[in-house]
């Protein structure tokens, strides 16, 4: 009895984003545009980031306003490591991943006390904490943020190179989203939606919902903590920024815009928004007065590419191929 | 030892008493129904016995373990059931999934996150067996979302039935059923009793007279009278309070 596979036209889209995002660094070379590989490295970490929110928000219907503060807490953990002098990888992914799963842990039991409205500002509550802790940290750049000394160090993997960073990029997002496939369908996958749908009666068959509504918010902290390490290592800068609320809020906008709920939907959503955001705030189409137009509103209109999208699509942009019938 | 004890049971809500010191006990296997007018306390009733609301006076005792203030996974994992008056389904999922969801509620931990549950039979084969007690066998794949309402009401009563549970609380199951609908929950329930405690809140009055072994007329939250079919059919006070004759309005 397995589920019935999404339509054609959702897993053709799904392949094809797939495959695109692996080609990026062959095509910026051959067509002489490097800038692509950071560009499209970042929309590579928000789709990761984006997909872990995801799992909670998406499928667990715990509307989490503050992952950016997991973003940077690993962010940080490079970052401050490597101000100490502490470049290996390892050694940083350890203490990012630890770190992060502690935390998590703590506001995860705090915030699942509370559901709906108090959920969503309790946890901006704490991703603010965060941000203002970071903002304090004189040693570290405080409100400036601090250069990183070097990259994280992985033995062979020399993350200097742009190429190979973005392809680690890509390798954990092919990782993580692998999993989640195995994630959302398996028992724990199923606890997960049908608290979704309906707690009260996952509680009245027996299901201490507590206790798996936490661990998926732990994992999809992680997984925002790995987005985050990786942000520093592509930016060689920590700030406190890369954990204001706003991160938050365009994670979810991202998350919204491809699809909530679905695997895919993340990836679609974070590459659409930062690629509209880089094609209007850079658009060059020899018009002047219409250029400046472009370059200053541009966020306008990303407002108004938003709201599109979600009037005429709904489910977002991915979410609409898979719920159409095939 | 009676399957399950209640003694005492007050609830207030602000000024209202919605569970006025209600005592009941309910023989192993025995089918004890519930009844009495709309607004009686009978929803608050299965509500604190399967732990949504705590009660502020009285105890519960399930099979010799005071249950009083667990919260509702450990009752049920204590082979306490219940269904819903509202149908309260996975509307996401599959008939199959519903039940199968409940099945996994007591086949141990579900911190299983790699292998799809769908294809785990220790899962499936008791949902599809608790299918076809209600007759849903045939609508196992269809999505919730597409069921007609008496079928939903099948599936909700499935899903108590999945849980293994060994005590039932059943919220007006034929709520809405059609005539021959019902008739099949009926003999359903029939054939499970014996088998199962059954507590049963039902307006159905042919269905719970054919069926119970006792029955507890509760009116303003309070339990008025307490006996087989025969004797409450016969006593003044509850035709009074509630059987028809003589409405005060």
């Amino acid at each position: 009895m397995a589920e019935p596979a999404a339509p054609r036209a959702a897993r053709l889209f799904a392949g094809l984003l797939l495959v695109g995002l692996a080609l990026v660094p062959v095509l910026a070379s051959l067509l002489g545009q490097p800038f692509w590989v950071t560009l499209f490295t970042r929309i590579l970490i928000f789709s990761l980031a984006a997909m872990g929110l995801n799992l909670v928000l998406g499928f667990g219907a715990m509307v989490s306003f503050g992952h950016a503060m997991y973003i940077g807490i690993g962010a940080y953990a490079v970052g401050i490591l490597s101000y100490h002098g502490i470049d290996s990888g390892f050694v940083q992914l350890a203490v990012a991943l630890g770190v992060g799963a502690l935390v998590a842990l703590a506001v995860g039991a705090i915030c699942l006390r509370t559901s709906g409205m108090a959920f969503i500002m309790i946890t901006l509550a704490f991703a603010q904490m965060l941000f203002f802790l970071a903002v304090s940290l004189r040693e570290y750049g405080g409100d400036d943020g601090m250069q990183l000394k070097a990259r994280s160090q992985f033995g062979l993997l020399d993350l200097n190179n742009a190429t190979l960073l973005y392809y680690v990029a890509y390798a954990l997002l092919l990782a993580v989203l692998y999993g989640f496939w195995r994630l959302v369908h398996s028992r724990f996958g199923m606890v997960l939606r049908g608290c979704r749908s309906n707690e009260r009666r996952m509680g009245s068959m027996g299901f201490p919902t507590l206790r798996y509504k936490l661990s998926a918010y732990v994992i999809s902290a992680l997984v925002c903590v790995l987005a985050g390490m990786l942000m520093a290592n592509l930016t060689r800068f920590v700030a406190p920024s890369y954990m204001a609320w706003t991160v938050s809020g365009e994670l979810i906008v991202m998350i919204v815009l491809g699809g909530l709920g679905t695997l895919i939907g993340p990836i679609a959503g974070a590459t659409a928004l930062l690629l509209v955001e880089e094609g209007l705030s850079s658009l060059k189409l020899g018009i002047p007065w219409l250029d400046t137009l472009v370059n200053q509103h541009w966020l306008a209109l990303i407002g108004i590419f938003i709201v599109l999208v979600v009037l005429v699509l709904k489910q977002g942009i991915y979410g609409w191929l898979a719920a159409r019938k095939a | 030892m009676n399957h399950l004890e209640v003694r005492g049971l007050v609830k207030r809500f602000g000024g209202l008493l919605a569970t006025d010191h209600v005592d009941l006990d309910l023989a192993r296997g025995e089918l004890h129904a519930v009844i009495g007018p709309n607004g009686a306390g009978k929803t608050t009733l299965i509500n604190q016995l399967s732990g949504e609301i705590i009660p502020d006076e009285g105890r519960i005792v399930f099979d010799g373990q005071d249950l009083t203030r667990e919260p509702p996974h450990r009752r049920a994992m204590a082979g306490l059931g219940r269904s819903f008056q509202i149908t309260s389904v996975f509307n996401d999922f599959t008939v199959l999934q519903n039940a199968a969801l409940a099945v996994q509620a007591h086949a141990g931990h579900s911190f299983r996150f790699w292998r799809p549950a769908a294809v785990e039979a220790a899962l499936t084969q008791p949902a599809m067996a608790a299918l076809e007690q209600v007759g849903l066998t045939a609508r196992a794949h269809t999505p919730v979302a597409a069921l007609a309402h008496g079928e939903r009401r099948q599936l909700e009563i499935a899903m108590v039935l999945a849980t293994g549970a060994k005590c039932l609380l059943l919220d007006e199951p034929m709520a809405g059923m059609s005539p021959a609908e019902s008739e099949a929950v009926v003999a359903l329930l029939r054939r499970l009793k014996g088998e199962h405690t059954i507590l049963l809140v039902e307006h159905d009055m042919d269905a719970v007279f054919a069926l119970a072994d006792r029955l507890t007329v509760l009116v303003y939250g309070r339990p008025i009278a307490t006996g087989t079919p025969e004797q409450i059919r016969n006593q003044p006070e509850v035709r009074e309070a509630y059987l028809g004759e003589a409405e005060h309005l």
